[in-house]
């Protein structure tokens, strides 16, 4: 008996493999469907509704939200308070993504070119492994690690360190009876929180530099920093964006970190939680919530400008 | 004549591999160089040793008589055409060529002017302001030929430059780069697997074989004289004869080659056996005879009769075809 030039179909499982053959846009659709829904209603739905919402004003008298269209919400950023609020909140992001890529690059750049094996597994793990515990927990530690009696103080107490911190303290801005009260701890307590975010993209885009491209530009008569400029840092561009905006959207955002190492002063995610929950101002928090999202745009379309994408 | 890279006893050993292991060369100014060899032979390893990508573990470079062992690859006037070209991505045509000149400090206005005559040397006019992945393979390895000349090394390296290309496209290339160097009267110094690729653009080439060099000589050397049954075997397909079959045939008990092309089939002859495979070349068939447990090839030119396989047929040849090679 020779055998059939076409199979029987053994069950569901082959019939339906062939109708996706026969329509390969029917199982796209099957795939990106559920997806879609999300990202479509529930996450575009409730940014628009946001977005709404900012255009709306209270009532200052009742603290009723009036649903007229208005631009007065708006105009009540500019106030002093909360331009404050938003210069600083601007200020703390670009100065932890500045700090997390400068720590970052190295650690994502001996990653990608010189571990291999269980040294890369222990990169992974090393990077990874803070993000497995709590959040609140590591910024409590860190809590811990910087007040006056803490840790690091009883260090630089203990190696005659102490007038670092001191320095630190006393530089204006800075003040706080300790670390874990000053501006600066908080800052600190973020770069640590947002590191992993920054190093995962930088050593995904620097993996995938290949070597024979440093080795041309050795070969061309580059020194090393040459190299690093002109070669390994715009095409690890991307990946350093990409990192920036984790590092500096959760920067913008972030409402717990303030609340809880530094000097309570007001940053932009905390005043949202405030005005939208006790205050009951949704107008006002959702005009301050369309801020990073205005920011984050014109910062992607000046790293756009800037060449950062053109080696995608 | 002057020497423009020498090897003096050189290896180079990853631990235990000896990737390059005591290897003696002389390459002279203005020639075509090819090293040749299987993958994993050590030509690539010798070629990063010239540019500088890999230290030697033993022995003594020497670029125009100046001992490199202590040079960086930019500090070497050496330049390379890498095997994936390894063009920036990033930046145009016209800026990948004017790459050597900006890091050595050159105006903006006199890096593009030379740029643009590389360009024009490697037939890209015109193609200054594209991206590297708008072009065709063929045309990113002139771009990376223009890149690598545009620094006026005194020795270009050629890492397996067309091996990506097609053949129609990698037999214009393999013209075209002959002519270039002849023009530009530069040392090239080339690596490839591909036997006609060398032999038929190398002024002299060396044999390699793990880690060391089986033979060294012009291309008519290596072909009709072949020092080792791997080279033998290696360059050209040769039948290679086993002692016994040659005293057979009438010579001494030595190893032999015997080329397929110089042989005819005979009802009789010397060496005879059942056909036991055909392959049709366009210029001619490949016959195979089983000759007593050795196979023999013998090349019937187009045209004339081939045997069925499973025939019984001879191979007859002159006895100055034999090469002998000795008994090892």
């Amino acid at each position: 008996m020779t055998a059939r030039a076409i199979l029987p179909a053994k069950g569901a499982a082959d019939h339906l493999t062939g109708t996706f053959w026969r329509r390969p846009q029917l199982l796209l659709l099957l795939l990106i469907t559920p997806p879609l829904l999300w990202l479509g209603v529930v996450y575009l739905g409730s940014l628009a509704a946001l977005l709404l919402q900012s255009f709306y004003s209270i009532d200052e008298f009742s603290g009723v939200v009036k649903e007229e269209f208005t631009l007065k919400t708006y105009a009540e950023l500019f106030r002093a308070q909360n331009l404050d609020i938003i210069i600083r909140t601007v200020v703390m992001a670009t100065a932890v993504t500045l700090a997390c890529a400068i720590l970052a690059f190295p650690i994502a750049y001996y990653a990608a070119r010189y571990a291999k094996g269980p040294w890369k597994a222990a990169f992974y793990l090393g990077v990874m492994l803070p993000l497995w515990s709590s959040y609140l927990v590591k910024v409590y530690a860190w809590k811990l690690i910087l007040a006056k009696e803490g840790i690091l103080g009883w260090a630089a107490e203990g190696t005659g360190t102490g007038f670092i911190i001191t320095g630190i303290l006393s530089i204006p801005g800075m003040e706080g009876s300790s670390l874990s009260t000053s501006p600066f701890g908080t800052f600190l307590v973020f770069v640590y929180i947002w590191l992993p975010y920054m190093i995962l993209p930088m050593q995904a885009a620097l993996e995938r530099v290949p070597n024979s491209m440093l080795e041309a530009s050795a070969d061309l008569g580059a020194t090393r920093s040459q190299t690093f400029r002109t070669v390994i840092l715009p095409l690890a561009l991307p990946g350093v964006i990409a990192g920036s905006i984790f590092t500096f959207s959760l920067t913008l955002g972030d409402y717990i970190i303030p609340q809880i190492v530094g000097d309570s002063s007001r940053f932009i995610g905390l005043t949202v939680y405030q005005l939208q929950g006790t205050a009951g101002n949704t107008p006002l928090a959702a005009a301050f919530a369309v801020v990073p999202i205005l920011i984050m745009l014109v910062y992607l379309a000046l790293a756009k400008r800037a060449g950062a994408f053109d080696a995608l | 004549m002057t020497i423009a890279v020498e090897f003096a006893n050189v290896s180079r050993h990853f631990g235990t591999v000896r990737a390059v292991d005591g290897v003696d060369l002389t390459i002279a100014e203005g020639s075509f160089f090819a090293m040749l060899g299987p993958s994993g032979s050590g030509k690539t390893t010798c070629l990063r040793l010239i540019s500088g990508f890999e230290k030697p573990t033993g022995g003594q470079i020497r670029i125009f008589g100046e001992d490199v062992s202590e040079t960086p690859p930019h500090l070497r006037n050496v330049n390379t055409v890498f095997q994936d070209y390894a063009l920036f991505p990033h930046l145009n045509v016209r800026d990948n060529v004017a790459y050597g000149l900006m890091v050595k400090g050159m105006g903006r206005a006199a890096r593009y002017r030379k740029a643009e005559e590389m360009l024009a040397l490697v037939k890209l006019d015109g193609y200054g302001d594209r991206k590297p992945a708008q072009l065709s393979g063929g045309q990113r390895q002139r771009v990376a030929l223009a890149r690598a000349l545009v620094n006026e090394p005194r020795v270009l390296l050629l890492d397996e430059p067309l091996g990506a290309l097609d053949l129609k496209l990698r037999e214009a290339m393999q013209d075209e780069l002959k002519a270039l160097q002849h023009k530009l009267g530069l040392t090239f110094v080339f690596v490839t697997h591909d036997q006609h690729e060398a032999l038929s653009m190398a002024d002299s080439l060396a044999v390699f074989n793990e880690g060391r060099i089986a033979q060294i000589g012009t291309p008519q050397d290596i072909y009709d004289r072949p020092a080792t049954r791997f080279v033998a075997d290696f360059v050209g397909s040769s039948n290679v004869l086993p002692p016994d079959l040659t005293r057979a045939l009438g010579g001494p008990a030595e190893w032999a080659s015997l080329r397929p092309e110089a042989t005819r089939l005979a009802p009789t002859g010397p060496v005879s056996g059942t056909v036991i495979a055909l392959r049709y070349l366009g210029s001619g068939t490949r016959v195979v005879i089983d000759a007593g447990g050795t196979e023999v090839a013998a090349l019937v030119p187009a045209g004339q009769p081939v045997p069925a396989e499973g025939a019984t047929t001879a191979i007859a040849f002159e006895p100055s075809a034999l090469h002998l090679m000795g008994t090892t």
